[in-house]
């Protein structure tokens, strides 16, 4: 099994382009069959692998070809494979089977069901090379693959000028941080002398001091590109957007794992990290600030669609926040229960959104418990996780997030409160629209219910959003391990209250309406305050006036070649000469007798005034 | 040999002379025949410097010179008029300023 | 006489191209096709003879035995001046590069010629004869007339066959050009003469100029004389300003080999000439080359954005990418070289294609104004796949062959120049903006009705066959580039040498 690892991502591969050349000569059975069977295959394969690791526990290293060679540089065509890599791996093929299944239904309209087949599959051999890679460069070709399959899925259906700009956004807005991660690359290559991970991080160890200058320069620059890929501050403008592709693929790509391959880089080179401790503290601020930002947002959207990918930015902003206090493998477990829940949410939304003739409004919505009850339940099962209630699988990763942050020194309890803050915003928006959605009276009737084809991947993801907290993941050989204390038990109750505080408190706002929040939001402060929260904090204004508007008008300024301008003088220089003389050409023989003999004035003159001897 | 003796300079004083009264012809006339006659008199000018030098240093190469410029402006003439013939053709005038075609 | 060959084939097929126009109206291309073809296959089978190229060893630059392929005679020995070809792996590379672009550029035009086609073909043949003497000459005095010889036909090309306002960018084309080459005439003459004062000897050969002896003020001046004269060609900023013109009005085919090509004999001339010939002078003025490079990446960027002409918006990011070159060249360590290497193979290929498609629109469409354009993917998927294909390829995206090319260069260029990659970084990003901007305006977005009433006609079998070569190579290239860097690296490793060794005997003599 270990040899054949590359097949992995390969088959996806073969199947994408396979279906990019005869996808449109096929019926749509065998497109739906090819691209889900062959993503199927790979997650069986990852299985078949899964359970051998479980056994032997043995890291796999392949190398298939050097990719270039040049004075020393010589990444290569190489793969990597370890716990980190497993649960990567798994979460890619498991959750990403179950989407494509969920897919088949829900684009069977779609006249371009082929192409939609062959951006995914591409989308997950992509993702896999990046998981998948041993060296940074191999991984950044995973990433930016990724990347633009993203920008290709968000702009799927292309003929709206909105989906193309939403896509365009994405894709130059995640550039400029992986801009920044090419930079850590060619730093780290610089000072290291190879970009191989394993070897890299040996030689790091060797190389620098804890807190050095290089390594920590290098780890921002890292960090940079998570940031831009996770969406986090200040570089998450992009994801809200990006709901504008179909919603399977914001399930996959914006949910469960393209987002999250940010947190996964950090992971991957945490070794470096702890040699940069500003760096991860810098990780944790950005983490928490991104959370809290991204949950009062979450607050006052009505775009079903927003309210989770707001709910995205901050759950993973909470992972952020576990890598920078180093808690890794909490980090990493967030990810993939949140995978679980995530993909679960946005599957269920896909299903409304389906049923409701693409009605994206919450509130056009309601009463869908009795009409959609699979639905229902995804939904309550997923809010659950995602507002972290106990037994859950939320619950066990952002518990271990919030009680490590509580541990880490100085601003560790500043982050823990802040943690918390978030929690409860998380229990209130996700059950504001679990009310909102599925109870009250009924404003839009749906024309029809899931078929098996999305029921089964949702009854799957909701079992593995209730169960998946109880799942070892098998990293412990890849981190270091915690130092297993434990922090005071009263920290432990207040975060485990602090989610069912946040329920019940959706529940009297949205459910019985109970308490009446309308006076604070009439008032004037509650008005604008909620008009900022609506616009996210009106970051995406400030960024169109602070970069894109002034961009376009520097286009449109130098449209007209400046430079040019330069060679024109030349021409204007000449032309105006060429008047001048020209008039002398007058065709009148007379005056070219005279300008003759005047000449020969001059010259006569000028040969008689020279000195003795200089003819 | 005696017969009169005139001295160099004199005659080159006459042949500059006559070249600056053709040149002046070349530069004030308008009439093509008189600017042809102001060529044919700068010709001349040149000629008898050249045979006055002969003379005077009694080499041949003057004479011949001088043979070289008389063809030289029978030839000339013979273009020239044939050439004012085509100017009185087409342009119906030997005012050559009116003839000009060519204006910057 | 491989190599004469070589080059004699395109200048009779050129005219017999031209007289084939006689027999029937449809000739001409099949013969041209016909005749670059037979260049390309005579080549492979000449190199099948000789050792692999990755076993070659290195050639030293002034031992022409070491060398691939080395031809010389004698042409006018009063000066010097010999008919000398020779051939190492980098001009193999650019010599295969021209014979591939050239057939797909004939195949680029198969349709869109209409009037006098056999000249036409001439044309286009005559200017690749050009092309394959510029990268093989190494007598300087026939490198100048080769680099002549390609540039008129080029300029009927654009004055002839070209858009609307072919006069002025032909005339302005060969403006640039001519002044260029008339620098380029009079650096060659100033180092021969300084050569001539130092040894006695008159000589044009490259192998005898490399070591030539002379003032720093004189090596720093006639060093800036090949620098502008190849820069123009390249183009680097601020001597790029023909090339949106020249590119735009040009047909398709002239396009495709102007920036496929013809930008490609600058940098070759930088590399092989410019440098090797001025080592010092060219290290003093690596800074200010570099700078200009960035500030040419950045600019052709900017504008490429703001273009809403198809062509002219390709025609700036090659500006763009072709900064990327120059900034290899002038870091001059083995990486950034190979990444500039690589960057003209690859841009070649990605920027041909794209012309390749612009023109295809011209042709379907009348216009190349992206305002009118939109939604075109609806009823030209190939072509949108395609040009998607080809846009992420010229954005850089790993896996293709221009990420290679660009990675290695600013691998090379960061342990040179921080500051300088840094700038050059942000061509990435802006690149990323007008690349997906061109995809946008052109195929995306709502299908405008005038093009659905007229009913456009999609990439047929030929068109698909010429832009399946370039997909392969550029993929190729992106996964595989050792076959590339392989032919270069021996050829770039020797001209380090000889840039460096002066400094080393120095050292060792103090």
């Amino acid at each position: 099994m270990s040899e054949t690892i590359w097949l992995i991502p390969l088959i996806p591969l073969l199947s994408s382009v396979t279906l990019m050349l005869v996808g449109t000569r096929l019926k749509a059975s065998q497109v739906g069959a090819l691209g889900v069977g062959s993503v199927g295959i790979s997650a069986l394969l990852t299985l078949l692998l899964a359970t051998e690791f479980m056994q032997n526990q043995q890291v796999i290293q392949l190398s298939l070809w050097t990719w270039m060679e040049v004075a020393g540089f010589a990444p290569g065509i190489s793969f990597y494979f370890d716990g980190l890599t497993l649960v990567m791996m798994s979460v890619i093929t498991g959750v990403g089977f179950l989407i494509h299944l969920f897919s088949t239904e829900f684009m069977e309209k779609d006249p371009s069901y082929a192409r939609y087949f062959a951006y995914l599959n591409m989308f997950v051999a992509a993702m896999l090379v990046l998981v998948m890679a041993d060296n940074l460069l191999l991984l950044y070709l995973g990433w930016e693959g990724v990347g633009v399959c993203s920008y290709l899925l968000v702009g799927f259906w292309y003929q709206h000028n909105a989906n193309g700009y939403a896509a365009r956004k994405a894709f130059i807005v995640t550039r400029i941080g992986d801009t920044a991660m090419a930079m850590g690359l060619l730093l780290l290559f610089t000072e290291l002398g190879t970009l191989d991970i394993q070897t890299m991080v040996g030689e790091a160890d060797q190389t620098w001091q804890v807190g050095a200058t290089v390594p920590t320069i290098a780890c921002l620059l890292l960090v940079c590109g998570a940031v831009g890929k996770s969406a986090q501050l200040p570089l998450h403008t992009w994801l809200p957007d990006a709901m504008a592709g179909p919603t399977p693929v914001s399930a996959l790509i914006h949910a469960a794992t393209m987002v999250t391959a940010g947190v996964y880089l950090i992971a991957r080179t945490h070794e470096l990290f702890l040699l940069a401790p500003i760096a991860m503290t810098v990780v944790a601020v950005i983490g928490i600030t991104t959370s809290l930002m991204a949950a009062f947002t979450a607050l006052m959207q009505t775009d079903i669609k927003r309210i989770l990918a707001y709910s995205t930015i901050s759950q993973i902003g909470y992972m952020f926040l576990a890598l920078g206090v180093g808690a890794w493998s909490a980090g990493i477990f967030h990810l993939m229960t949140h995978a679980f829940f995530k993909a679960l949410l946005f599957l269920g939304s896909g299903a409304i959104i389906h049923c409701l003739h693409h009605e994206h409004n919450i509130f056009k919505m309601g009463g869908l418990r009795t009409r959609m009850p699979v639905t229902f339940w995804s939904f309550m099962i997923g809010s659950s996780a995602l507002a972290a209630l106990p037994m859950t699988s939320g619950f066990f990763s952002k518990d271990q997030i919030l009680l490590q942050a509580y541990q880490f020194p100085e601003i560790g309890p500043g982050l823990w409160v802040a943690g918390l803050l978030g929690a409860l915003l998380t229990a209130i928006y996700s059950f504001r629209l679990v009310f909102v959605v599925f109870f009250g009276s009924v404003n839009t009737e749906p024309d029809k219910d899931t078929g098996w084809r999305m029921a089964v991947p949702l009854s799957i993801l909701c079992l593995l959003a209730m169960v998946g907290g109880w799942f070892m993941i098998p990293v412990s050989e890849v981190f270091p391990a915690s130092d297993g204390s434990h922090p005071a038990h009263w920290v432990e109750y207040v975060s485990i209250s602090v989610p069912i505080v946040g329920v019940l408190v959706a529940y009297l706002i949205f459910y019985t309406g109970q308490l009446k929040v309308d006076r604070l939001a009439n008032s004037s402060f509650g008005k604008s305050l909620g008009k900022l929260w609506l616009s996210g904090w009106g970051i995406d204004l400030l960024y169109d006036r602070l970069f894109v508007k002034p961009y376009y008008g520097l286009a449109n300024k130098l449209k007209s070649e400046p430079v040019d301008a330069l060679y024109g003088l030349i021409v204007t220089i000449n032309q105006t000469l060429n008047q001048w003389l020209s008039s002398a050409q007058s065709g009148r023989m007379r005056w070219y007798i005279a300008s003759m003999v005047a000449g020969l004035i001059l010259v006569i003159m000028l040969a008689a005034n020279l000195p003795e001897g200089a003819l | 040999m005696d017969g009169l003796n005139i001295p160099l300079n004199h005659i080159l004083l006459v042949s500059s002379l006559l070249f600056a009264i053709g040149m002046l012809g070349l530069m004030i006339r308008r009439n093509i025949i008189f600017i042809l006659m102001s060529l044919e008199v700068m010709l001349n000018a040149a000629a008898l410097a050249f045979v006055a030098a002969g003379a005077h240093w009694g080499q041949p190469d003057g004479q011949v010179v001088f043979m070289l410029i008389l063809t030289v402006a029978a030839a000339e003439v013979a273009v020239g008029l044939g050439l004012v013939l085509q100017v009185q053709k087409r342009f119906k005038t030997l005012d050559m300023d009116d003839a000009n075609r060519m204006q910057g | 006489m491989v190599m004469i060959n070589l080059i004699l084939i395109l200048l009779i097929g050129g005219l017999l191209a031209m007289l084939s126009e006689r027999i029937s109206d449809t000739m001409p291309r099949k013969v041209a096709m016909v005749v670059v073809l037979t260049d390309l296959v005579y080549l492979l089978l000449c190199l099948s003879g000789m050792p692999e190229i990755t076993q070659l060893q290195a050639p030293v630059a002034n031992d022409p035995s070491t060398w691939l392929m080395h031809f010389k005679t004698d042409w006018i020995p009063a000066f010097g001046i010999s008919i000398e070809l020779a051939l190492d792996g980098i001009s193999l590379l650019m010599v295969l590069l021209t014979l591939i672009l050239g057939a797909i550029a004939i195949s680029a035009s198969w349709t869109d010629i209409v009037v006098r086609k056999g000249f036409f073909e001439a044309n286009l043949l005559w200017s690749l004869a050009g092309v394959l003497g510029v990268f093989m000459a190494l007598d300087l005095m026939l490198f100048f007339l080769f680099w002549e010889v390609m540039l008129i036909p080029m300029y009927f090309m654009i004055a002839i066959w070209g858009h609307e306002n072919r006069g002025y960018a032909a005339m302005k084309f060969f403006i640039f050009t001519q002044a260029s080459g008339l620098l380029m005439l009079m650096s060659i003459l100033a180092l021969v003469a300084v050569n001539q004062s130092a040894t006695g000897i008159w000589t044009f050969s490259y192998f005898d100029l490399l070591n030539t002896q002379m003032t720093e003020q004189a090596a720093h001046w006639i060093m800036l004389g090949f620098f502008i004269a190849f820069v123009v060609k390249l183009p680097g900023f601020p001597f790029h300003t023909w090339l949106p013109d020249a590119h735009t009005q040009a047909p398709t085919a002239g396009s495709v080999i102007l920036a496929g090509i013809l930008l490609k004999t600058g940098a070759y001339g930088l590399i092989r000439f410019a440098v090797p010939l001025f080592p010092e002078a060219a290290l003093d003025f690596s800074s200010a080359a570099m700078w200009l490079g960035a500030a040419g990446v950045v600019y052709g960027a900017v504008l490429a954005f703001g273009q809403t002409d198809f062509k002219r918006l390709i025609a700036y990011s090659s500006v763009s990418h072709m900064g990327f070159v120059l900034l290899g060249i002038y870091a001059w360590n083995e990486l950034a070289l190979q990444g500039a290497v690589m960057q003209m193979v690859a841009h070649g290929f990605s920027t041909a294609a794209l012309f390749m498609i612009a023109g295809s629109l011209q042709e379907r469409l009348h216009t190349r104004d992206m305002r009118e354009m939109s939604g075109l993917w609806q009823q030209m998927p190939r072509m949108g796949a395609v040009a998607m294909f080809f846009v992420v390829a010229s954005l850089g995206l790993p896996g293709l062959g221009n990420f290679v090319a660009e990675f290695l260069v600013l691998l090379g260029l960061f342990q040179v120049n921080i500051w300088i990659t840094v700038v050059a970084a942000t061509g990435l990003i802006t690149g990323a903006a007008y690349s997906l901007l061109l995809m946008q305006r052109s195929f995306q977005g709502q299908a405008n009705q005038k093009w659905v009433d007229s009913g456009l006609v999609d990439f047929g079998t030929r068109e698909m066959l010429t832009m399946a070569v370039m997909i392969v190579a550029l993929i190729f290239l992106g996964i595989y580039p050792q076959p590339v860097l392989d032919a270069a690296q021996p050829v770039l490793q020797s001209l380090l040498n000889l840039t460096t060794s002066p400094t080393v005997a120095i050292v060792e003599v103090m």
